[in-house]
């Protein structure tokens, strides 16, 4: 398969990326003939495809495994006793089995199967509700995406709780400067995420989580913006419950996870009810069923199961480590890049070892939503808007910001036609 | 730049948007109203002056993106010198043109500039932004005839 327009030939220099540091002057992409849609091409452009912080794309692999899943073993899960119904039960499970292994739970380590991030989050908020008392602290981040943020003010509101949140310094850091006087005794939950979707700042989650712990409380860690791009291990983050996307690491839409400790998750109510999470139901009464499986009631996603664990399998092929090289020299020199063009307003800190692939920037001459529509017309996708993080937005005094996140198959090239598109879209508004 | 870009960012609509018309703040204000698009932040803020049921004086503040802002600035320019009914009727003339695939604005509405926002239809996602200075309009136009302070209106459902 053909990736992208290289009908060209290659410059000389351009390597594809090796994964070693310093050796990734001019960084090719990874794997992109790996991923069918990279092929595309718009208004006789070829696609460059930096929206990545909105989901990523998907390897053949994953395609045709979750296809593969509907043409060879569709039937319901851990019901029925036919053959069919055994290999989507397997292949359920073993996603499960997979993903436990890729964040590196232990024994006393469970995931729960859910939709994706924002309903893993609403479980935890609302599972966590009937343990909360009034005047009960929860403590956020100012760098929150809403789906780690709204299931939280609404708790709150039911249940008489004080939300509480870290401030955003400046430089795009959280101000932990603050944390001593915002963690107090009443403090039973921190929720924060690992890497902001717009800032693209790595948290020093360890450092407050055991801060939190020392406080007695639960640590809740989004990792929506991590996981798939740098190592994800719950014991080295420190956090008893952590929530993520299939979608946004190479896997399947409608697919997410809540990973957490045992009796962290026993002490979840469960948020639906009905079929497949309970043990015996009377006209009366119900008992749940065993964690997981109490957290998931109705029919799961398995086929977006069955596959998941194929994009997993790629980037144990490529290791995360590598992955994450490779990351850190796009994401530096997008930055440079578009620090270099000037009158732009990069959000987050500069050194690019300290945030995640993904940078957001603001032209005061064109608005974000003109920006991203020109940069589309030169087959360009970025994501414009408040990217589901009003209150930062508010704080960065600005209403959008561009964002244009990167995965394994972006490279320098992709970078240099993001900055020509800027140029472009800049001309058309220059008076 | 490409065609579709052409319907988008005509020069027209890049010249409104450099210079909006009509963004002074009324000394004397009749009716008003706000609009806002939650969800890309657009906002735009309208007062009417009027004598007798003619609007005499617009004055229309709009931050927002290129398409809203120019969007506004044709308000401002058509607007003065109809009647509440004749400004209602272009604004809702404008709006169904906007959710329609073809068709163009009747010449005897006299829609000058705007007859080169319609373009902004074939670009879906952004047709909430040519309408909400148009549908703030109607708000404050609707607030003037019920004797209300005016209210706020958005495109988005």
């Amino acid at each position: 398969m053909k990736p992208r327009d290289r009908s060209l030939p290659a410059p000389a220099g351009i390597m594809p990326c090796d994964g070693q540091q310093g050796d990734c002057s001019h960084c090719g992409p990874l794997f992109p003939e790996r991923f069918p849609i990279l092929t595309r091409r718009l208004g006789g452009r070829p696609l460059v495809y930096l929206d990545n912080g909105a989901t990523t794309q998907k390897p053949e692999a994953v395609i045709a495994a979750e296809a593969r899943y509907y043409r060879e073993n569709n039937a319901n899960v851990h019901r029925g006793m036919h053959t069919l119904a055994s290999e989507a039960t397997d292949l359920y499970e073993d996603c499960r089995a997979h993903v436990a292994r890729f964040l590196g739970l232990g024994r006393s380590g469970r995931v729960v199967i859910t939709r994706g991030t924002t309903s893993a989050l609403n479980l935890v908020a609302r599972g966590l509700a009937h343990k909360l008392r009034p005047g009960d602290e929860i403590l956020v981040t100012g760098m929150e995406h809403h789906a780690n943020l709204v299931p939280w003010i609404r708790v709150a509101k039911n249940e008489g709780l004080v939300l509480r949140h870290i401030p955003v310094t400046d430089g795009g850091l959280l101000d932990l400067a603050r944390l001593g006087d915002l963690l107090g005794d009443r403090t039973r939950v921190v929720a924060l995420t690992h890497v902001s979707n717009v800032l693209g700042t790595i948290n020093p989650v360890a450092k407050i989580a055991a801060e939190a712990h020392r406080r007695g409380a639960l640590v809740v860690v989004d990792a929506a913006q991590s996981v798939g791009h740098l190592p994800v291990s719950l014991d080295e983050l420190g956090a008893d419950l952590l929530a993520f996307s299939a979608h946004k690491a190479y896997g399947p839409m409608g697919l997410g996870f809540l990973a957490g400790k045992l009796d962290v998750l026993e002490e979840l109510d469960p948020l639906e009810s009905g079929g497949e999470m309970i043990e015996t139901v009377t006209m009366e009464d119900a008992t749940w069923a065993e964690v997981p499986h109490r957290f998931e009631a109705g029919t799961p996603n398995v086929g977006a199961a069955a596959a998941f664990p194929h994009a997993l399998d790629l980037m144990d092929e490529i290791t995360l480590e590598r992955l994450r090289t490779h990351e850190i020299s796009v994401t530096g020199y997008a930055w440079d890049r578009l620090s270099s063009l000037g009158g732009l307003t990069l959000y987050g800190p500069a050194d690019p070892s300290h945030r995640g692939g993904l940078i957001s920037f603001h032209d005061p001459a064109v608005h974000a939503h003109d920006m991203a529509q020109l940069l589309d017309a030169r087959g360009v996708a970025v994501r414009a808007g408040h990217h589901c993080a009003q209150p930062l937005h508010k704080r960065l005094g600005v209403v959008a910001t561009t964002r244009a996140s990167f995965a394994m198959y972006n490279s320098h090239d992709d970078i240099d036609a993001l900055v020509d598109a800027i140029t472009y879209a800049r001309s058309i508004f220059a008076s | 730049m490409n065609a579709g870009m052409d319907d988008l960012y005509r020069e027209v609509i890049l010249d409104h948007h450099r210079c909006p018309r009509c963004r002074e703040p009324l000394a004397h204000v009749d009716a008003q109203a706000a609009g806002k698009n939650p969800s890309c932040g657009d906002e735009v803020t309208l007062e009417l002056a009027f004598e007798g049921d003619r609007i005499t004086k617009v004055s229309v503040r709009t931050s927002g993106c290129a398409i809203a802002t120019a969007s506004g600035s044709i308000l401002g320019e058509l607007v003065p010198g109809r009647t509440e009914a004749e400004a209602s009727r272009l604004a809702e003339a404008f709006r169904q043109i906007m959710h329609s695939d073809d068709g163009e604005l009747a010449d005897e509405l006299d829609p000058g500039d705007l007859e080169v926002l319609t373009g902004v239809r074939n670009f879906p996602v952004r047709v909430k932004c040519a309408l909400l200075p148009w549908i703030t309009l109607l708000e404050a136009v609707a607030a003037h005839r019920e004797g209300r302070p005016g209210g706020e209106s958005t495109t988005e459902v």
